[in-house]
């Protein structure tokens, strides 16, 4: 079957992005329950400077697709499904612009400038404020939760058209072309 | 009779010395590192017994001593962590002290004090420029003064790794004399 692939920088893009978000995803989750200690702040450090990195690369590849553009969706999904598609793809960037974001304003509200890579320090996005902290953290956690159930089906429904529909969908983000 | 006489002599050294100060208009602050992330605190208790007139420098002395549980950081956390027994252990030492054993005019309105600030038990020689400027019926003491945290065991165990907070903190006072 033909398939329309990502273009090599656009595949580089998404697996980085991946590997960053499932890296952070997991340390962010052993940093809740983790004592003050300096290797505490050291990881929490690494967390907000790849956290930067993500909200980067997002702003790039967003760019990047809307520049060059995207292979179209395989022909025979259709009405709801090319919706659903879209929509899920769009919740996904949506969040990986919102989580970090929600992690600097936090940073920001708690009083602890980011300082990325210990060399260059970010504008504050607003005052601090422990409650809006409080509350950013919040958010930032509900947040990721959410892209862990939009992360589950998106490969849920990349896997079912793979192998149920057998429309080679796994090939549009692969780094290798299909041997024919 | 004679005990109250004794007692207004005994008191009045302390009323010769004891300047007011404006307490909405001095600060004792100051900035730590975390890897490069400025951190700033400040310490809502002290008392400053100050006697400070820019015409005589060299006559003005100072004694400031400072509530350690009073400390103010970004979170609550902080705060709370900052009063244990690795950082100030405000339980046993819950005052820090400095007091001025020399100020000398550097010109204009530049001076320099020499002085002992006592924290955590631990006494050391301390030195630094400030500047006095005089408006509205005020006194403005201002200037930094850096210290190293582990010198006075501020952040014990694995905190006295200066890797992660760096070693030096700077001090920043700010004090509104009256008159």
């Amino acid at each position: 079957m033909q398939t329309d692939r990502y273009s090599p920088p656009a595949i580089a893009m998404h697996w980085l992005a991946a590997l960053l978000i499932v890296g952070l995803f997991a340390l962010g989750l052993y940093l809740g329950g983790l004592p003050l200690s300096p290797s505490k702040f050291k990881l929490i450090a690494w967390h907000k400077w790849l956290g930067i990195l993500v909200l980067a690369l997002t702003a790039l590849r967003l760019g990047y697709r809307f520049a060059k553009g995207a292979p179209p969706l395989p022909a025979h999904l259709q009405g709801l499904m090319r919706t659903a598609a879209h929509a899920g793809h769009s919740l996904l960037y949506l969040l990986m612009l919102a989580i970090p974001l929600t992690g600097w304003l936090m940073s920001s509200a708690y009083g602890f400038p980011v300082v990325l890579f210990k060399l260059w320090t970010l504008p504050d996005l607003v005052g601090r404020n422990e409650a809006l902290g409080d509350l950013l953290m919040t958010v930032h956690s509900w947040l990721n939760w959410t892209l862990a159930a939009c992360v589950v089906g998106h490969l849920a429904a990349a896997v079912k058209h793979h192998f149920v529909d057998r429309d080679g969908t796994l090939w549009r983000m692969s780094p290798h072309a299909p041997r024919r | 009779m004679r005990l109250l006489t004794a007692l207004t002599l005994a008191t009045l050294p302390v009323l010769a010395l004891a300047q007011p100060i404006d307490p909405a208009k001095s600060q004792i602050g100051f900035t730590m590192k975390q890897l490069n992330v400025p951190v700033d605190g400040q310490f809502k208790a002290f008392n400053a017994n100050i006697d400070f007139n820019p015409a005589k420098a060299a006559a003005g002395r100072a004694d400031i001593t400072i509530q350690t549980g009073s400390i103010g950081l970004p979170t609550r956390d902080a705060e709370s962590e900052a009063k244990k027994k690795e950082w100030f252990n405000a339980a046993q030492f819950p005052t820090a002290r400095f007091v001025t054993s020399s100020i000398k005019p550097l010109g204009g309105d530049r001076y320099q004090f020499n002085g002992k600030l006592t924290i955590k038990g631990t006494t050391r020689d301390v030195s630094a420029p400030f500047t006095a400027k005089s408006a509205g019926g005020l006194t403005l003491v201002e200037g930094v003064l850096p210290i190293s945290r582990t010198a006075y065991k501020i952040g014990e165990g694995e905190w006295a790794d200066d890797g992660t907070v760096a070693d030096q903190v700077q001090i920043k006072f700010k004090v509104a004399l009256r008159g």
